[in-house]
């Protein structure tokens, strides 16, 4: 699986050409195309039922809104990153990824309730090290993106740190089914802009008019210290995980029904994520022309949209599994 | 080599307060490049002495802290994932996110970790150290058998260049103070000097100026000067600041010796260094307030680096401010000679 490969690429949300353009590489189908939106569509002919299986290519990051005066970069974020993370990151701006750093006011300097005020976005700027905005100018434009320095690190028992596995093992794993033969019609699609609304699913679904889709998740995992049992969501190492219901969709019962049954078959283990936050692209597929039966799996991942986050790789081959044999028996689903 | 090239060395190296082993080993094997003796004291500091021509020229002493912040290891939870006590002063909200290495019987890696915005409703707080912990990925059982309670767990970043002489890395304060000892002695490498030149890295200045007070006692040197950063200007922040790639910053005040300070002053002036001047009107808070009245008293100057984001996981400074601040001393440090009168 090229985890390790895919993490390292820097796309955010509306900028995922590094991605696409490594799996155009790779991507073993019968027709290759990038509709409007910018999604990826590997289509594997089959004469059976229209699957479509997807995985999103962007990550969270950062867009550069304003270069100051004193050379300092200004951001805002493209998806949901919690402000607590960014404070001290090494961030890569661009497709020359200039390193920065994200500014931090020292703490003997902070005055009064400074010292315990959780930092606002607005306060935080990249560091490029300019002397001015002139120097910065040469290097960033406004507009550009950035992403965490978060390097592909395996440790501990089976596990890796990395920026970005949402959703870049969900790629990886499409990457690998796709190799795979199938009787079912099917549609290996990489999706774009995940992270700002389910916006590329939405376009990807309303082209392929799918009958069923699967999508291929990270999704968090909180089983650390301080989280009672009913707030962990899922568990590192407790294999693949479904969603019942979340923010987004609701999946469909006898699709769940199916997979259920078939990791008791197939003896693969799986978990149900027991909180109903988050969406997934499942949200916007369910709904697009006249509808779609979803589910989701997914592979458990602490820490997520941080630039450590961390998963299992038992977990993502447990997805990979999964997939694999509900995909080559969904014609016989019932579905 | 250059100061940016002896800082990525340094960088490389840990050592929080009171475990400075790894960077001692190392500052000693480049202080040997250099000095005719090099020892370490009790409390671990490394002293290397250049030999002058002339004993009776007052010797000067030339130090920077080689001790780095870093976490304890308080306690191993059933997770497997470590509490943490702070060593010397930071932010906690620096921490969140963050790489880490343990140092138990073999080194680990871990990560301080951060709750997503899925699963936070409502106000955001700074987190409290004794709320956050190291995940190291392992079993309670596997941990133990690896990390002891008293372990140390040190920052995770990588020197980074930036634009320009700028750069990006853990610990400038004080590893760039030791680049400056180190490229000041690589610059007097080829004088003839009448003074013994004494290079020194302290140990545990972070958490309160100890191995400087040892150090100095026991060399008592002819004159100091310490080399430690003090806050560059940044977003937010320019009252208490000064800016990084404008020189050095000499200070003044009762805790340097203003004899020794106006000469180098006028060095800078007659050579055309850019320094800047500060001014403090007591403490300093670096290890020139202990050197000072160390033993009988040694006369003492203060020169700063500008560095933005002090004790946060990433510091940046212009190397160039290095470079200027090592020409400076170097060119003082030939200036001494016999019957040089420091006193008043």
């Amino acid at each position: 699986m090229l985890v390790k490969e895919l993490t390292s690429l820097g796309a955010p949300s509306g900028f995922e050409d590094a991605v696409r353009n490594f799996i155009k590489e790779r991507a073993t189908a019968d027709e290759i195309y990038t509709d409007s939106m910018g999604n990826l569509i590997c289509h594997k002919k089959g004469n059976g039922k229209k699957v479509m299986v997807a995985a999103h290519m962007d990550e969270v990051g950062l867009i550069i809104t304003e270069i100051t005066e004193k050379g300092f970069l200004k951001f805002s974020t493209l998806g949901g990153i919690e402000t607590a993370v960014l404070c001290s990151k090494k961030v890569l701006i661009g497709e020359n990824s200039v390193p920065g750093i994200i500014c931090a006011k020292a703490i003997h300097l902070q005055k009064g309730d400074e010292v315990n005020s959780p930092l606002k976005l607005k306060d935080l700027c990249i560091d490029i090290g300019a002397n001015d905005k002139e120097s910065a100018e040469k290097l960033i434009q406004m507009g550009d993106y950035a992403v965490f320095d978060g390097v592909f690190t395996p440790f501990g028992n089976n596990l890796v740190k990395s920026k970005a596995l949402d959703d870049r093992v969900g790629c990886a794993i499409l990457l690998e089914l796709m190799k795979e033969d199938y009787e079912s019609d099917m549609y290996f699609t990489f999706t774009v802009q995940e992270e700002v609304g389910l916006r590329g699913a939405q376009v990807a679904a309303f082209n392929i008019k799918p009958d069923i889709a699967l999508v291929v998740e990270g999704t968090t995992c909180s089983d650390v210290y301080g989280s009672k049992p009913h707030n962990q969501v899922t568990n590192l190492g407790g294999g693949a995980v479904m969603t019942a219901v979340d923010r987004a969709a609701i999946s469909d019962k006898n699709y769940y029904d199916f997979i259920m049954k078939t990791a008791k078959e197939y003896d693969i283990k799986l978990q149900i994520k027991r909180t109903t936050m988050g969406g997934t692209d499942a949200g916007a597929i369910q709904r697009s022309g006249i509808g779609v039966k979803t589910a989701v799996l997914a592979v458990p991942c602490r820490y997520i949209h941080s630039p450590v986050s961390v998963m299992n790789f038992d977990d993502a081959d447990c997805v990979y599994k999964l997939a694999k044999a509900v995909l080559k028996n969904i014609e016989r689903s019932g579905l | 080599m250059t100061t940016s090239e002896y800082l990525e060395i340094l960088d490389s190296k840990y050592g929080v307060s009171g475990n400075e082993k790894e960077i001692r080993t190392c500052v000693n094997e480049l202080f040997s490049k250099y000095c005719d003796e090099v020892s370490v004291d009790t409390l671990g500091n490394v002293i290397g002495i250049k030999k002058g021509k002339n004993p009776s020229a007052p010797s000067l002493m030339i130090e920077g802290h080689m001790d780095e912040l870093g976490l304890m290891v308080s306690d191993i939870t059933e997770e497997g994932s470590l509490k943490f006590v702070p060593i010397g002063g930071f932010d906690p909200k620096v921490l969140p996110g963050t790489e880490v290495t343990i140092h138990g019987k073999e080194k680990l890696f871990g990560v301080i970790g951060a709750k997503p915005p899925h699963l936070i409703s409502g106000d955001r707080k700074v987190p409290k150290t004794t709320e956050l912990c190291v995940d190291t990925g392992l079993s309670k059982d596997d941990v133990s058998s690896i990390v002891r309670i008293g372990d140390i767990i040190t920052f995770n970043t990588a020197y980074t260049k930036l634009d320009g002489d700028m750069v990006a890395a853990r610990c400038i304060d004080d590893r760039g103070g030791i680049a400056i000892v180190l490229r000041v002695l690589e610059l007097l490498s080829n004088f003839e000097i009448e003074n013994d030149i004494i290079a020194v890295a302290t140990v545990q200045e972070e958490v309160g100026l100890r191995g400087a007070k040892t150090a100095a006692s026991h060399i008592q040197p002819g004159c100091a000067i310490a080399i430690d950063v003090c806050h560059g200007t940044s977003p937010g922040v320019s009252d208490e600041a000064f800016p990084c790639g404008k020189g050095p910053v000499l200070t003044m005040g009762p805790n340097l010796h203003s004899k020794m300070t106006r000469k180098l002053i006028e060095i800078a002036k007659r050579d055309n260094i850019d320094i800047q001047l500060e001014v403090c009107n007591g403490d300093t808070g670096t290890d020139a307030w202990e050197i000072q009245v160390a033993g009988m008293g040694i006369p003492t100057s203060l020169l700063s680096i500008p560095v933005r984001y002090m004790h946060a996981n990433y510091e940046i400074a212009d190397t160039s401010d290095m470079e200027t601040a090592a020409k400076l001393i170097a060119t003082f440090a030939t200036t001494l000679k016999e019957g040089d009168c420091l006193c008043w």
